[in-house]
């Protein structure tokens, strides 16, 4: 039997806001426990929510950034549940009118387009967190995250690999840092996924019973976490038996999902419109007002990088993953506006893997543009050569000179005058005269001989295509 | 519509209230007489009119995103049943 894979996935995404989505505490992240949480997160009598403003406008912000339908009066539901990290016994979400309604987005996959459905996405607060393994008899409970606003995407089941659903995540997490809506810290988890997968066999209509897997932080986990349960559910089928809808756990460590709870113990979570909040209303004027405020979204920046600035597709994608790299590689291009695949090579490459290999962002990156840049003019105008200019750069970025200073007080600077090349030139020539025959009888690769001469005699700071020039000269 | 006192039960469940028989009985026939009350809801022609959220016809007001709140830990600890370390600590809740 042919199986088909169907992904949709449910994304929470931390706005960054300062303050909570319904009170005046700290949203702060890894701060003592439980000092960032008030009275209203801890849900203490006679207290009522305030929503805070930055929530609803950066909502928006990702509604008009994916062009979605916006509900311009949205309501806040109560979803009922008990669990200690909610001390309201309710989680205040939205249910019938989410702020943000129907929207798409486009994915790449190898050249290959696909639109992915966004259902909807709605604001609500994050719970606190449990600790199950600190103490023996207790779980341990602290409600610094409780409040925090969050903005949940729900996709369609429209995903049908585990690579497409991976694709569909890093294209989410690279738009929600392009207009400041998340910081992308996925280790203090303000990027999380969950992920809906079902499989039926190919060419049914009605989707197959699905199980939701959590606890996925990564993308690299995301991928194996699907793959895992897809395989699960075929072994489930082919043995003939079925598959329940429930709640699975991925364990990284032990590469399995595990079952977390029955969702047929009716999950009845009795949403009903919060009494204590009233009806949002989103003016036009607001709703034009922040559309003027998004940025260049990815997919502008990348289609610009290629049209205007002649880079490959896979390299206008490199480059435009992170907001903070394409802003890199712009100020760079403000003085090299005709140096523009040099620039990219040095950015994706000794740039990129400097900064991966210390583990620094590259907004810390001890080597600004306006440095980098330097060291680029350098190399255009011929002052080192490309090969010199990577030890210059690691100089750089273990000092704070400039690439100036350090050619300087190394002594790196290429040899431009011609003529005391030229003497050396003749010098190795005329203390090579068996090598000399050899090329003269036709043996053309002894030139490089040559040039090894010359450049150790120079030290490296010979240029090798002035070199190369020379030596065709004077032995023809 | 009626509710059964199965399903009055399992309301009950779900919101965590421990009824007894005669608790259930009282609770099934009362929530009954809300509904009927409610039902005549039914008869209205409803169609076109946009459920309302909120009796108060207004809208929510926002509030500026800025932190005032102080750490206030200690002081709602001290109503706390049990806590360590600036934590709340409660029965286990999974093995």
């Amino acid at each position: 039997m042919e199986w088909e894979t169907v992904i949709g996935l449910e994304i929470h995404v931390q706005l960054n806001t300062k303050s909570k989505i319904f009170s005046a505490a700290s949203t702060q992240y890894g701060q003592k426990p439980n000092s960032q949480a008030c009275a209203v997160d801890l849900g203490l009598p006679g207290v009522l929510p305030v929503l805070n403003v930055e929530a609803v406008n950066k909502a928006i912000k990702f509604g008009v950034a994916i062009n979605a339908h916006i509900n311009q009066r949205n309501i806040f539901d109560r979803k009922n549940y008990f669990y200690p990290d909610l001390p309201k016994g309710y989680q205040i979400s939205q249910m019938n009118r989410p702020i943000v309604g129907e929207g798409k987005i486009e994915i790449t996959l190898s050249d290959q387009t696909k639109v992915v459905g966004i259902t909807r996405a709605h604001l609500e607060e994050d719970a606190g967190k449990s600790i199950h393994d600190m103490f023996d008899d207790d779980t341990t409970i602290d409600l610094n995250r409780a409040g925090t606003p969050l903005l949940e995407i729900v996709s369609e089941p429209d995903m049908r690999s585990a690579k497409e659903a991976v694709a569909y995540a890093k294209k989410i997490y690279t738009l929600v840092q392009y207009i400041d809506i998340c910081d992308g810290n996925m280790q203090e988890g303000s990027f999380r996924c969950d992920a809906n997968v079902s499989i039926r066999s190919k060419g049914q209509k009605e989707l197959g019973m699905r199980a939701e897997l959590k606890n996925i932080n990564s993308f690299k986990f995301l991928e194996r976490a699907i793959n895992l349960e897809v395989e699960r559910q075929q072994d489930i089928l082919e043995e003939g038996d079925k598959v329940v809808q429930e709640t699975r756990l991925y364990d990284s460590e032990k590469h399995e999902t595990r079952s977390m709870r029955s969702k047929e113990e009716a999950n009845d979570y009795r949403y009903f419109p919060d009494p204590d909040l009233l009806p949002v209303e989103i003016s036009d004027e607001l709703l034009e007002k922040i559309r003027q405020t998004l940025p260049e979204l990815p997919a502008q920046k990348k289609a610009r990088f290629v049209a205007e600035l002649g880079l490959s597709n896979y390299d206008a994608d490199m480059l435009t993953l992170q907001r903070p790299l394409a802003d890199y590689l712009e100020i760079m291009l403000e003085h090299h506006a005709s140096n523009v695949k040099l620039c990219a090579n040095w950015v994706m490459g000794e740039l990129s893997a400097s900064l991966n290999k210390h583990k620094i962002d590259i907004q810390n990156s001890p080597i600004t543009a306006q440095a980098l840049s330097l060291l680029i003019s350098r190399i255009s105008d011929g002052t080192i050569s490309g090969k010199t200019a990577k030890d210059v750069f690691k100089a750089m970025w273990d000092s704070e000179d400039n690439a100036d200073e350090i050619i300087q007080a190394k002594g790196l600077k290429q040899m431009t005058d011609t003529d005391e090349i030229e003497a050396i030139v003749e010098q190795v020539i005329a203390n090579n005269v068996p090598q000399v025959t050899q090329f003269k009888s036709g043996n053309d690769k002894i030139l490089d001989f040559f040039v090894g001469q010359i450049m150790k005699l120079t030290a490296g700071k010979a240029n090798p295509k002035q070199v190369n020039e020379l030596l065709r000269n004077k032995l023809s | 519509m009626s509710l059964s006192e199965k399903q009055v039960s399992q309301i009950a469940y779900l919101a965590r209230l421990s009824l007894n028989e005669a608790q259930l009985k009282d609770n099934t026939q009362d929530l009954n007489a809300i509904f009927s009350l409610v039902e005549q809801l039914a008869n209205i022609e409803t169609d076109g009119i946009e459920p309302m959220s909120h009796p108060l016809h207004m809208f929510q007001r926002l509030r500026e995103d800025v932190v005032t709140e102080k750490d206030q830990s200690a002081l709602f600890q001290s109503i706390a049943p049990k806590t360590s370390n600036g934590y709340y600590l409660v029965p286990t809740v999974i093995e």
